[in-house]
């Protein structure tokens, strides 16, 4: 598969606010690429610089190997459907959709079969002569996105495009889009804030944090092997151990934490004295009754929280740290202010470098003046 | 009988309280006022110019006269050409202040509405003295060995039409300002996302999204033309009359407020009949309230 879009070292700073930092980002043709990140992390000002309404401060941006730099949005083989869908409020259904094929002088005869083939693909057949605001939050979406489609363009950017629909449309919607983009073997590059969202729908994550790209990988490379800490508690619920490496034995890492010992699995590029954070997901957790080896955690249970299909449970530590494990409904599991000792299987916890092994190492070798 | 809050609307004193005050004014200042002129369109003077109170329909008749005719036409042309001109150069005016960001967004804003605090009769006289044979142009011209003579720039029609665009742009930048603020950014950057260029973005997007301003722009500036008699008095010099310069003449030197009042009469049915037809095409009602 080749790289459809390539974003090498992008900058983009409005006045003083550096909005995207250096980023790197290759999208493969066919693929369903989701950006990922709360509000104002860059993702839809990366968009957007890929759809041509923003110029990138520094970098470059390749569009089907063409350096797209400056062209203006219509030069580009790429459509948007906006997260407000725009469309034109005093056109009808027929001419907002028909809008792009007008634009390129497409002959009438071609424009009406073409847009009833779009009609008949988003299910909207019969509402050619309404106007948009006849039109629920679901139908305009769908119009939204048959406007942009008809035009058969290479890669199709959106932008949020589910934010306004209430919960059970958005699953719908989900799906749809998934299949839509299956059946087309169009490259989506998709923005959004909802992570179980990007989970469902997306080939693979790119998650965003203050304009740099943490992690870009498949949803369960993200899960299961979070690569910063940021990426591991926006993903999901974790527990998150910060601590200093004590040793490393063949690949299992024992850790010096603040409660004393853990353990977690090293892929080879930490090193003994290293700072680094521990994650652990809930469902990996596990309590026992007498202590562990390679664990000195001590804990009592605190709390139940039943979701339905799972049960959590919150254990509190000898530090007054919380952590919280989770279990399927129906096993059986201490009661509460029961003493347990929480522990789990070495490549259950993943190691993650932080940026606060650059800090300590900076204070511990900082020469004290003589 | 108890009167529950829910019923407040429909009936009694609160509704006479609250509506009363404003239609006594309306009443007193314009109805009244009103009936007056119309009665008085129908009544006729003596050779002592005093006023007859005696049903004729003769000022009627006289308003068919071919001068007054020659009058009506060439207030429309002036109205037309001033309303096209100020359609021109505050549409592009207008988009600029609503697209430029805050600081200097207020400074545009402040151009427009500044000439709103000066009294327009100086203003115009000012462009007599500015333009006039022995004025500031003229001689910056001369001086500049531009022109060996003064050119003669007042009073004529086109002179007259600039005044009156002077005068009156700031009620075509306002509504027009209101409708681009009120366009959708994104609307644009869909249009050029779907191929459009910036022209066909114009003509297919912004233009018809913008048409409601335009039009209550045109009624603000065309209706008041026809009664502007200082603009065409100052700068027409009696070259460039329209209805409003009758009008005046009638109730000043001429003395025949009967006529005048006639006058006054047509000119109120042609503003109503402007008003019906711009609200035929869909033009809306608030951005008139402007």
């Amino acid at each position: 598969m080749t790289d459809i879009v390539e974003l090498k070292k992008v900058n983009k700073v409005f006045g003083t606010n550096h909005v995207v930092s250096d980023l790197d980002l290759s999208v493969k043709e066919g693929e369903f690429l989701t950006l990922l990140g709360s509000s104002g992390c860059g993702k839809t000002t990366t968009l957007r610089m890929v759809a041509g309404f923003e110029e990138p401060t520094s970098g470059s941006i390749m569009v089907e190997g063409e350096a797209v730099g400056n062209k203006e949005p219509f030069e580009r083989n790429v459509n948007t459907v906006f997260q407000s869908y725009a469309l034109f409020p005093h056109m009808t259904i027929y001419d907002n959709i028909a809008y792009g094929l007008k634009m390129k002088k497409v002959k009438k005869s071609d424009i009406a079969q073409r847009v009833g083939e779009m009609l008949e693909m988003v299910q909207l057949q019969g509402y050619e002569n309404r106007y948009p605001t006849q039109l629920s939050g679901g139908q305009k979406q769908r119009v939204a996105i048959a406007r942009a489609l008809i035009n058969r363009p290479r890669v199709l950017l959106l932008d949020e495009p589910l934010g306004a629909l209430d919960m059970k449309l958005r699953k719908q919607m989900q799906l749809e889009l998934k299949r839509l983009q299956k059946k087309l073997n169009i490259t989506f590059i998709y923005v959004t804030h909802d992570q179980e969202e990007a989970m469902t729908m997306s080939d693979r994550i790119g998650i965003m944090h203050d304009g740099i790209l943490d992690q870009l990988g498949t949803p369960s490379e993200i899960y299961e092997h979070p690569a910063t800490r940021f990426v591991a508690t926006f993903i999901g619920e974790t527990n998150i151990f910060d601590g200093a490496i004590h040793r490393i034995d063949k690949s299992i890492a024992s850790v010096d934490i603040e409660n004393g010992l853990i353990s977690g699995q090293s892929d080879g590029s930490f090193d003994v004295g290293e700072y680094i954070a521990v994650s652990v997901r809930p469902e990996k957790m596990k309590l026992s009754k007498a202590p562990v080896e390679g664990f000195s955690l001590e804990g009592v249970v605190k709390d139940f929280i039943y979701i339905g299909s799972v049960m959590k449970c919150i254990v509190a530590l000898q530090n007054g740290n919380e952590i919280r494990m989770e279990r399927l409904a129906g096993e059986v599991l201490p009661g509460i202010g029961e003493k347990v000792y929480p522990y789990w299987d070495a490549q259950s916890a993943v190691l993650i470098h932080t940026k606060a092994d650059t800090v300590f190492k900076t204070i511990e070798n900082a020469p004290l003046a003589v | 009988m108890k009167k529950s809050k829910h019923e407040w609307k429909s009936n009694g004193l609160p509704a006479l309280v609250t509506v009363g005050p404003v239609a006594v004014i309306l009443v007193f200042l314009v109805v009244l006022p009103l009936m007056y002129v119309a009665v008085m369109s129908f009544c006729s003077i003596d050779s002592y110019y005093n006023v007859v109170y005696k049903f004729t329909l003769r000022n009627y008749a006289q308003l068919a006269d071919p001068d007054y005719i020659h009058i009506y036409l060439q207030s429309i042309l002036i109205a037309l050409l001033t309303t096209v001109i100020c359609v021109l150069v505050a549409y592009p005016f207008a988009y600029l202040i609503a697209r430029t960001k805050s600081r200097n967004k207020n400074l545009l804003y402040m151009l427009v509405i500044i000439p709103f605090w000066t009294n327009s009769l100086i203003r115009i006289y000012g462009w007599r003295t500015f333009l006039g044979t022995n004025g500031w142009l003229n001689n910056a011209l001369i001086k500049l060995h531009m022109i060996s003579e003064p050119l003669d720039m007042l009073f004529n029609r086109g002179t007259t039409v600039l005044g009156m665009v002077y005068c009156l742009i700031p009620f075509m930048v306002l509504p027009l300002y209101s409708s681009f603020e009120k366009l959708d950014v994104n609307l644009l950057e869909a249009s050029a996302d779907l191929g459009a260029t910036k022209l066909k973005t114009l003509k297919e997007i912004i233009i018809p999204l913008t048409a409601d301003g335009i039009f209550s722009g045109c009624i603000m500036i065309f209706i008041p033309c026809l009664g502007y008699f200082f603009v065409s008095d100052i700068l027409g010099g009696g070259n460039a009359d329209v209805i409003g310069n009758l009008i005046e003449r009638q109730f000043q030197s001429g003395n025949n407020w009967p006529l005048g009042s006639a006058l006054s009469i047509i000119l109120i049915i042609i503003t109503l009949l402007l008003v019906k037809a711009y609200q035929k095409i869909g033009g809306s009602m608030e951005s008139l309230a402007l």
